[in-house]
């Protein structure tokens, strides 16, 4: 993992001290909320439906078992006792007192956290693959160039007023597990017809209120230019992006409306004339960063495992566990185990501060002290040797971390909605703890198999629910709320936007609808068929039918 | 009727202004104002900026959140349906 140096130390450490001085002219009246209220969203510091809200950076996705006990004691000693994992792989505390927050960014930064970028109009900590560096499908690492660009993009001062927030996605697999198509710069590591590898750049994807498949502006970018072209997209969006309409100012917006072709353009000039030497990190900085996630000194071990073969057998629960949670690792005899953070029933991406301890443990013990967030608000360690696989699942299970789920039917994205945010329209925990106990205890989810429902209580889209295959969206509607549902989303290598299937449902009708898009795609598809490719091949007439059933439709 | 609520500057809970011009966490012991007189009583509120972050009307009748918000006013007065251990809702009245 990336450790600090005195560079990152100092900026953190500064940047403490000036905000631990504003929050003590804010609370002496020297401030008002209006000047303060930017400053604290540089700090990460929101004021929510009951209190604060911190929002702590975890770049790429990446915790060590220290800092995950840190967070835990931060969850106990500052707030109630767990955190929200976000759809940005960043860690939310619900009920932070403003005088607390200099102390706990100093507690953060003991162990190299912090809480900058996780706001505001600035770039965003970037996100990647949770299964980085351990994926069976990835040409290499992405993590590296995540901390490039983290490096370069932390308080960069041409960069920390730009039109609206901006985030980027790093993948360098295949399968996208990283949503690059609906990020504002996705960024897809491949390997060309010279093999050699570099980077597609793909821009103006976004979610929110105008949802948008990201561009593809350049299908070949050396690895080593990486910065300089960033740089130009920036400055091209600086520039040109609308700062007179909030809603219009996303870089999606800027994309879509001049035309991908002419914004290529206008980057590729802008990239042609730039001192590139000035910003491109030099190959032997490439090279110390690269070091920084040299693989763990893995054992030479026999793809299979007697071990997890005999516990397979002999434990039932154990097994499905396995056949769900665990992922391919491109190492022999390792896998990637999955922690679903969506125990049917519970609030998704909710973990308590002894389940963040517990999961911490296992990660010193099983997996070279790394674990990841997954912007599925799960967890995973990302190097557990397929011999130790049992052992974890059980430590799992009693810490009630058991849940297996991951890519089912519960394992359900959902943003706090109107239980927490002060931008919701409606609530979404409810309707995703409803689902979640529907499919899982129905003992259906195995065979229904591979479905994502996605849910957003505002049309600000935190929980991603135009990507879900069965996206959910809650609305206000004369004070009541109501859901209004799409289909055919997808955030992977096939992306792809859900289409709206009609008017919204009530809360008591809106769990039995989806219910029955679940029945009729089980009386339809065809053998091995997901639930997605099956509304693909079906359409939405079809479906919409099966939605609306006798509800009432409003 | 209308109140004054807002969320305390120092530590974020949700307070209602009282009729004592005191802030009470307890939305049934908010003074409930005539439409009419609610304006100025927010803006003397909202200048008390070292005791509130934020200051705003909500709809209110006899100790309980009316209109439009209900909703998202009865969870601010309660704390999140979800977690009935946290927030107000979990606290004894003293």
């Amino acid at each position: 993992m990336y450790r600090y140096d005195e560079f990152d130390e100092t900026i953190v450490r500064e940047r403490i001290a000036e905000f631990r001085g504003q929050v003590a002219r804010r609370l002496s009246g020297a401030l008002t909320e209006d000047q303060f209220k930017p400053l604290r969203l540089m700090n990460g510091l929101y004021l929510q439906l009951h209190a604060y809200m911190l929002r702590v950076a975890i770049p790429y996705g990446t915790l060590s078992s220290r800092q995950m006990r840190r967070l835990a004691h931060i969850a106990r000693k500052y707030d109630k006792g767990y955190g929200h994992m976000t759809t940005r792989q960043n860690i939310q505390f619900n009920w932070p007192a403003l005088v607390d927050v200099p102390d706990i960014l100093e507690e953060l930064a003991d162990v190299e956290m912090h809480a900058i970028q996780t706001s505001g109009n600035c770039i965003r900590n970037v996100t990647s693959d949770q299964y980085a560096g351990a994926a069976a499908d990835e040409i290499e690492d992405p993590r590296p160039w995540c901390e490039i660009i983290r490096q370069w993009s932390t308080l960069h001062p041409e960069f920390s007023y730009l039109p609206r927030k901006f985030k980027i996605a790093v993948t360098a697999s295949a399968h996208d597990r990283a949503a690059v198509r609906v990020h504002d710069i996705g960024l897809r590591l491949h390997r060309n017809a010279e093999g050699k590898t570099g980077f597609e750049v793909i821009v103006g994807g976004g979610l929110g209120r105008t949802p948008m498949i990201g561009r593809t502006i350049r299908e070949f970018l050396p690895k080593e230019h990486l910065l300089s072209y960033l740089e130009a997209i920036m400055r091209v969006y600086n520039l040109h992006g609308r700062r007179d309409n909030i809603y219009k100012a996303r870089i999606k917006i800027l994309v879509h409306s001049e035309g991908a072709e002419s914004f290529r353009r206008a980057v590729e000039d802008e990239w042609s004339g730039s001192d590139k030497a000035a910003v491109d990190p030099p190959r032997e900085e490439i090279e110390r960063i690269r070091r920084y996630f040299a693989p763990p000194p893995f054992e030479k071990l026999e793809p299979e495992s007697a071990a997890f073969d005999k516990a397979r057998a002999a434990d039932a629960e154990f097994a499905r566990w396995a056949r769900v949670n665990a992922a391919p690792h491109k190492v022999p005899g390792y896998v990637i185990a999955n922690i679903s953070l969506k125990t049917p029933g519970a609030p998704p991406g909710d973990i308590s501060a002894a389940q963040m301890e517990a999961v911490a443990d296992l990660a010193e013990r099983y997996s070279f002290d790394e674990l990841r967030v997954t912007h599925e608000q799960n967890l995973c360690l990302p190097h557990v040797k397929k011999d130790d696989l049992y052992d974890v699942y059980r430590a799992l299970k009693a810490a009630g971390l058991g849940a297996a789920n991951i890519g089912l039917a519960s394992d359900i994205v959902a943003c706090p909605g109107l239980d927490y945010c002060d931008l919701a329209n409606a609530r979404s925990i409810p309707i995703a703890q409803r689902l979640a106990e529907r499919f899982a205890f129905s003992g259906e989810e195995d065979d229904i198999g591979d479905l994502r429902i996605k849910i957003s209580g505002c049309i600000n889209a935190c929980g991603h629910h135009h990507v879900g295959h069965i996206g959910v969206l809650g609305v206000d509607k004369k004070g009541e709320e109501f859901y209004q549902v799409t289909l055919g989303g997808s955030p992977g290598e096939d992306a792809a936007l859900g289409e709206i299937v009609g008017r919204g449902l009530s809360a008591d009708e809106v769990v039995d609808a989806v219910g029955r898009l679940v029945d009729f795609y089980k009386d339809h598809r065809r053998e091995g068929e997901r639930f997605l490719d099956a509304y693909r091949r079906i359409g939405l007439e079809r479906f919409k039918e099966a939605l609306y059933g006798d509800a009432e439709i409003h | 009727m209308k109140a004054v609520t807002g969320n305390l500057l120092s530590n974020g809970r949700v307070v209602y202004l009282a009729a004592d011009d005191h802030w009470t966490e307890r939305l049934e012991d908010a003074m409930l104002l005539d439409d009419a007189d609610a304006e100025p009583v927010l803006a003397a509120a909202k200048s008390r900026i070292r005791e509130i972050a934020n200051a705003y009307l909500i709809d209110a009748e006899n100790g309980a959140a009316t209109g439009q918000k209900a909703l998202r006013e009865t969870i601010r007065a309660s704390g999140p349906s979800v977690r009935k251990d946290l927030g107000k809702q979990a606290e004894p009245r003293s």
